[in-house]
């Protein structure tokens, strides 16, 4: 079974919620990327993200954005990304890694340059779970979708606080793996507040499907986590992880390593706190 | 065969027959293969409302009615042709004609997009205008319609731009617009049209991104190509009016593509007609010293588009150079992509120096300062003049005037005015 299906359903049965961090490959080097995955999948991630750096990210704020550009003006290549995967997964059978999922979150620019389905190849051979293709919508995605099933790869699509409900059910309907809920009309990066609607939204998109529904964009910390558990079966923390990665840069690897996988593990915490209360 | 998008006031022959090459996208916003919308699903709707507002628009006479009032009365429209006597006898070849986009009100081409497109913000109720600029000339045209039409107006430039162009950004500034300084990657017109991009996909509901160019996702492509297919109709016509016949090349630059869509359109099924499109060839044939996208180019996704682009192999967008901070862009609309691939327009790739020879020779001979732009369509064309024989007609697209470059040419040169 796919990953991503085993993880919720085991997820499911307790009762519990994803944590998903998103890592920038390559940022601040590829040897540390890997440490991080590690690291944070020790440390209570269910799910790692992993953002393949692209030249024109416009749906990310200046944080993603930034490491984007850190990593390629290092010179980061997709093939040195997969490669890292493919030996990180070989190294560290047994360990928690073993069972969590990873998701890349690619521009279609990259994946179609590489051709759809030598992108598809060279994912599934490194143990990619899944991809988000965020600049394709789903009237684009038909192709895509077919060549990531046949390889056994989830195609996370996107539902937005701007997208109509016909249209959200849609979406859901040929997303696999789960659905990936934008919380703002926006760019990635951390808010200090998130919409008012949007625990109501979710929960009506939840009667609309039975895939799980994680949110992403805007989420900071453990307080906006205990605030979403009880309505999304995953969390995704992007900006928050990266920007705190950029500020750890000059303290050196293990000491960079050892920051972000306390605050992956405090947000795992509060996850498991606010698990505790639901199911009470 | 549906008709539903025909506009009131362009050619009656945007049937998408297979016998023609003038047709709208498809339902994807595809020409052929080429455009599509690829990007968030956050600006997916307002695509679509924007999509639909246009349609509507497109078929409203009073719309047509409205738009034309502005050109004639507010741009200046028709821009005349004007026949180049001293080019022509360089030349030594056909006759020189040049289609005067740079007499129309703010000294471009962008103008009758600018305007086109306030007006459908206005009717789609957003009364808040965002745009990017390169060269300052597509952001002095929409600073323009706000003031004309009260809008909120923020222009997005890049920093290099910014400093290559001072008099447009001054300008802007003086009719009320906020120009944002863009500092990321190359500082050029590719990051100035990610930052309003970005701005968008937090805006849509109040805002209407004017797009300068045939590029981004459907259905900006059709929407800038139709406000500025006017610049080929009139040409088309002027042409048939002075010399009884069409002419035998027309040809225009190429950067995102909006002078050369809208002049090309006019002339696509006049198959006897010559579309060459000059490009930007920067220092020559070295990446990242050129931004010659459809010479030089693959196919690729670039601002929500599918299209030629310049990127590396792993589809990362390359850094682009060009004199004018107009073409200095990685990719290009995707209409010009089709007719590449069709085979209907030649493109052709002209240099920093081949355009500051022909901005040279322009204001010498005819004394017209023309845009560093435009100047590249006047050195290919002077090329293909050469080539035809004295009984042939070639038209020049003189997109805009070129006030605005004279400090950049004076830098270049080493001297300060």
């Amino acid at each position: 079974m796919n990953r991503i299906d085993a993880l919720f359903q085991r997820l499911r049965s307790e009762g519990a919620r994803a944590l998903m961090p998103f890592l920038t490959a390559g940022d601040p080097d590829l040897a540390t990327t890997a440490s991080l995955i590690d690291e944070i999948t020790t440390r209570g991630a269910h799910l790692v993200e992993i953002g393949v750096p692209y030249s024109d990210p416009i749906a990310d704020g200046p944080v993603i954005a930034e490491s984007y550009t850190r990593a390629l003006k290092r010179g980061i290549k997709l093939e040195a990304i997969f490669d890292t995967v493919r030996s990180l997964r070989a190294e560290r059978i047994g360990s928690a890694l073993t069972a969590a999922p990873l998701v890349t979150m690619v521009s279609y620019a990259i994946a179609l340059r590489r051709g759809v389905e030598s992108y598809l190849d060279l994912a599934a051979a490194s143990g990619i779970d899944g991809l988000i293709v965020p600049d394709l919508p789903f009237e684009e995605a038909e192709g895509l979708l077919k060549q990531a099933s046949k390889r056994d790869l989830k195609l996370i699509q996107l539902v937005t606080p701007t997208t109509p409900r016909d249209r959200a059910v849609r979406i859901a309907a040929t997303s696999t793996g789960f659905v990936y809920y934008v919380s703002v009309a926006g760019l990635t990066g951390e808010r200090a507040a998130l919409p008012a609607e949007l625990a109501e939204n979710v929960s009506w998109l939840r009667t609309q499907t039975h895939l799980p529904i994680c949110i992403g964009f805007g989420i900071a910390g453990a307080d906006q986590i205990r605030a979403l558990a009880p309505v999304a079966d995953g969390l995704i923390v992007g900006s928050a992880v990266v920007r705190r990665i950029a500020a750890a840069g000059s303290k050196g690897k293990a000491e960079l390593v050892r920051e972000i996988g306390d605050f992956v593990a405090e947000l795992a915490a509060a996850l498991e706190q606010s698990r505790l209360s639901l199911n009470e | 065969m549906s008709r539903s998008s025909s506009p009131a006031s362009t050619p009656d022959r945007a049937s998408n027959a297979s016998s023609t090459l003038a047709r709208d996208p498809d339902h994807l916003g595809r020409f052929g293969k080429f455009g599509g919308r690829f990007v968030p699903e956050t600006l997916m709707d307002a695509l679509q409302g924007l999509t639909e507002a246009y349609a509507e628009a497109r078929r409203d006479p009073a719309f047509h009615a409205e738009l034309d009032d502005y050109l004639k009365n507010y741009v200046g429209r028709p821009s005349p042709i004007y026949y180049a006597r001293r080019l022509t006898e360089l030349a030594e070849g056909a006759s020189i004609y040049l289609k005067r986009e740079d007499l129309n009100h703010t000294g471009a081409h962008k103008i009758n997009n600018a305007l086109g497109q306030a007006l459908l913000a206005i009717r789609m109720g957003k009364r808040r205008i965002i745009a990017e600029t390169g060269a300052g000339q597509h952001g002095v045209a929409t600073a323009t319609a706000c003031a004309l039409f009260g809008l909120e107006c923020v222009i997005y430039m890049g920093e290099e731009d910014i400093r290559r162009q001072k008099l447009n950004v001054f300008n802007m500034r003086t009719m009320g617009a906020t120009v944002v300084p863009v500092a990321t990657g190359s500082k050029t017109l590719r990051d100035a049209t990610n930052e309003a991009m970005r701005d968008w996909m937090g805006s849509s509901k109040s805002t209407h991104y004017i797009i300068g160019s045939v590029v981004g996702p459907h259905p900006f492509p059709l929407i800038v190509r139709d406000f500025q297919a006017v610049i080929g109709r009139e040409a088309r016509e002027q042409m048939l009016e002075r010399t009884g016949r069409l002419p035998d090349a027309v040809v225009a630059c190429v950067g995102g593509g909006s002078n050369s869509a809208g002049m090309f359109y006019a002339f696509i099924d006049d198959r006897d007609v010559e579309l060459i499109g000059a490009e930007a060839g920067g220092e020559g044939d070295v990446p990242g010293r050129h931004a010659s996208s459809l010479t030089r180019g693959v196919p690729g996704v670039l601002h929500g588009s599918f299209s030629y682009v310049l990127q590396d192999d792993d589809g990362q967008t390359l850094d682009v150079h060009s004199i004018s901070a107009g073409l200095d862009y990685p990719g290009v609309g995707p209409e010009h992509s089709y007719w590449k691939d069709e085979g209907r327009v030649r493109y052709e790739s002209v240099t920093d120096a081949q355009a500051l020879a022909a901005y040279d020779t322009t204001a010498r001979r005819e004394g017209i300062l023309p845009a560093l732009e435009s100047s590249h369509a006047i050195g290919q064309g002077l090329i293909e003049a050469a080539k035809l024989a004295r009984d042939k007609n070639l038209v020049i697209c003189l997109s805009g005037r070129g006030d605005k470059d004279a400090y950049e040419v004076a830098r270049l040169r080493g001297e300060t005015i």
